[in-house]
């Protein structure tokens, strides 16, 4: 049996976020694939645990007349992976969703577990990070929204008060429209694993030159990043080969990768530079340009 | 901490008083009696404790049980109808798909729910969608096409 010591079902955002002030002890679960594990594994023991599985509204994704997609934190990634909305305007967040662990773990992990959980590893945080988006967080005192790369603090360390919920992730338009992303998940099996790297581009062009350049990377460093140098060198330049493999060294100068057992430091730096640039050269096709041969 | 749920399992109610430390698997495995959910890894990565939840595939060793308040559960054991073999498990049977046995339950559910989907899928989609098991005998590959054939079994019981 589970460590657990407690269990109480929230009805809705605001009975959740007062169970959450009366009981600052309580840990949310959710689809329960990363909480369940850690109890497993004695990395959290007695918890008292505050369900948010039945809080319909969370579930949803929509977008707004404004063009801002909203995904609720309880999101499935078998749900994001199936959503027109998400096919038509972010396929890299679709991409990401699809690249995590296998189907039975799709069906029920949340997207708002995956980022809350603050592991560098998260497959859906290098897009998030890549599309700018921010989170909305809850408490019985009111809300406040938050950038994503504000978010994380440290590894497995997230700006989430424990009075706090994460209700929604907001995408404005000006984060994914006219741009063309995509996702590359290095891992060594192609389902079931953790990434070695995650690399999400997205990337505006006019012509023959880059507009706008956005890199979001995972487990490049202790939480997911963005490479501002890269990005800042990409502006303008002209889109042919030795630009991307510019953007692709200068994208290792963010990182801050370690060396665990999965692979080491130098391989990290190795991928960060490679695949930066294969994910450009799909996100140039998708963003309208021609393949740079 | 006792709370009393109500599920229906493989068509029939159940109305059962489970602890809420408890995981699906610990409830349908050793409590009913329900062997056929397999009990591997306990962690959500071999895929032996598949069941489905509303028709959708859930690793049950990582599903408390009180979420199964309310919903509809099938196990293996609810499959075959009145002693005939379902067409995903005529074709397990068929291909050669069977070795142990031990992943077996997890993936003709998989392979059920897929077929019930009513979708299309290309190899390299099954194979996605077949990644959440591990065998550990026969390899893959009868079991890929095990799975083939039972989605066209299945189109052609449909056109009929």
């Amino acid at each position: 049996m589970y460590d657990i010591q407690g269990y109480i079902e929230a009805e809705s955002v605001s009975d959740a976020v007062a169970l959450l002030a009366s009981n600052p002890r309580l840990k949310i679960i959710a689809g329960g694939t990363d909480v369940l594990i850690k109890l497993r594994h004695g990395q959290m023991e007695g918890a008292e645990l505050l369900s948010i599985r039945k809080i319909k509204e969370l579930e949803r994704i929509e977008q707004l007349a404004d063009g801002t997609i909203v995904i609720g934190a309880l999101a499935t990634f078998a749900q994001i992976f199936h959503e027109p909305i998400i096919h038509n305007n972010i396929p890299a967040l679709a991409e990401a969703a699809v690249s995590m662990g296998g189907p039975q773990i799709r069906n029920v992990a949340t997207i708002g577990g995956n980022i809350c959980n603050g592991a560098t590893s998260a497959d859906s945080a290098s897009t998030l990070f890549a599309l700018d988006a921010r989170l909305r967080l809850r408490s019985s005192a009111g809300e406040r929204v938050v950038p994503v790369q504000e978010f994380y603090l440290g590894p497995g360390k997230v700006d989430l008060k424990p009075d706090e919920m994460l209700s929604e992730f907001l995408i404005s338009p000006a984060g994914f429209r006219g741009f063309g992303g995509h996702y590359i998940k290095f891992a060594m099996r192609k389902a079931m694993d953790i990434a070695t790297l995650g690399v999400s581009v997205m990337c505006k062009i006019s012509g023959d030159v880059f507009r706008e350049v956005k890199i979001g990377l995972g487990v490049a460093g202790p939480t997911p990043l963005r490479c501002v140098e890269a990005e800042e060198f990409a502006k303008g330049k002209a889109i042919y080969a030795e630009t991307l493999a510019g953007i692709g060294r200068l994208a290792v100068k963010s990182t801050n990768a370690r060396t665990s057992w999965r692979a080491s430091r130098e391989y990290r730096e190795h991928l960060v530079e490679e695949l930066t640039q294969r994910a450009l050269h799909v996100a140039i096709v998708r963003a309208g340009g021609a393949e740079i041969g | 901490m006792a709370k009393k749920i109500s599920f229906t399992l493989n068509g029939k109610a159940v109305n059962f008083e489970v602890d809420v430390r408890e995981s699906l698997l610990d409830v349908l495995r050793y409590r009913l009696g329900y062997t056929g959910v397999k009990k591997g890894c306990g962690v959500g990565e071999c895929g032996a404790c598949t069941v489905l939840v509303d028709g959708m595939t859930v690793d049950s060793c990582i599903y408390l049980a009180v979420w199964a308040d309310g919903r509809e559960i099938r196990t293996i054991e609810g499959i075959a109808q009145d002693g005939e073999l379902s067409v995903v498990q005529q074709a397990f049977v068929e291909e050669g798909a069977v070795q142990c046995g031990f992943c077996t339950p997890g993936l003709v559910l998989t392979t059920t729910a897929l077929l019930e989907s009513g979708r299309e899928y290309t190899r390299e989609e099954l194979k996605r969608e077949l990644s959440g098991h591990f065998c550990r005998c026969t390899g893959y590959k009868n079991i890929l096409k095990a799975a083939e054939k039972s989605l066209e079994a299945g189109k052609r019981q449909c056109e009929e």
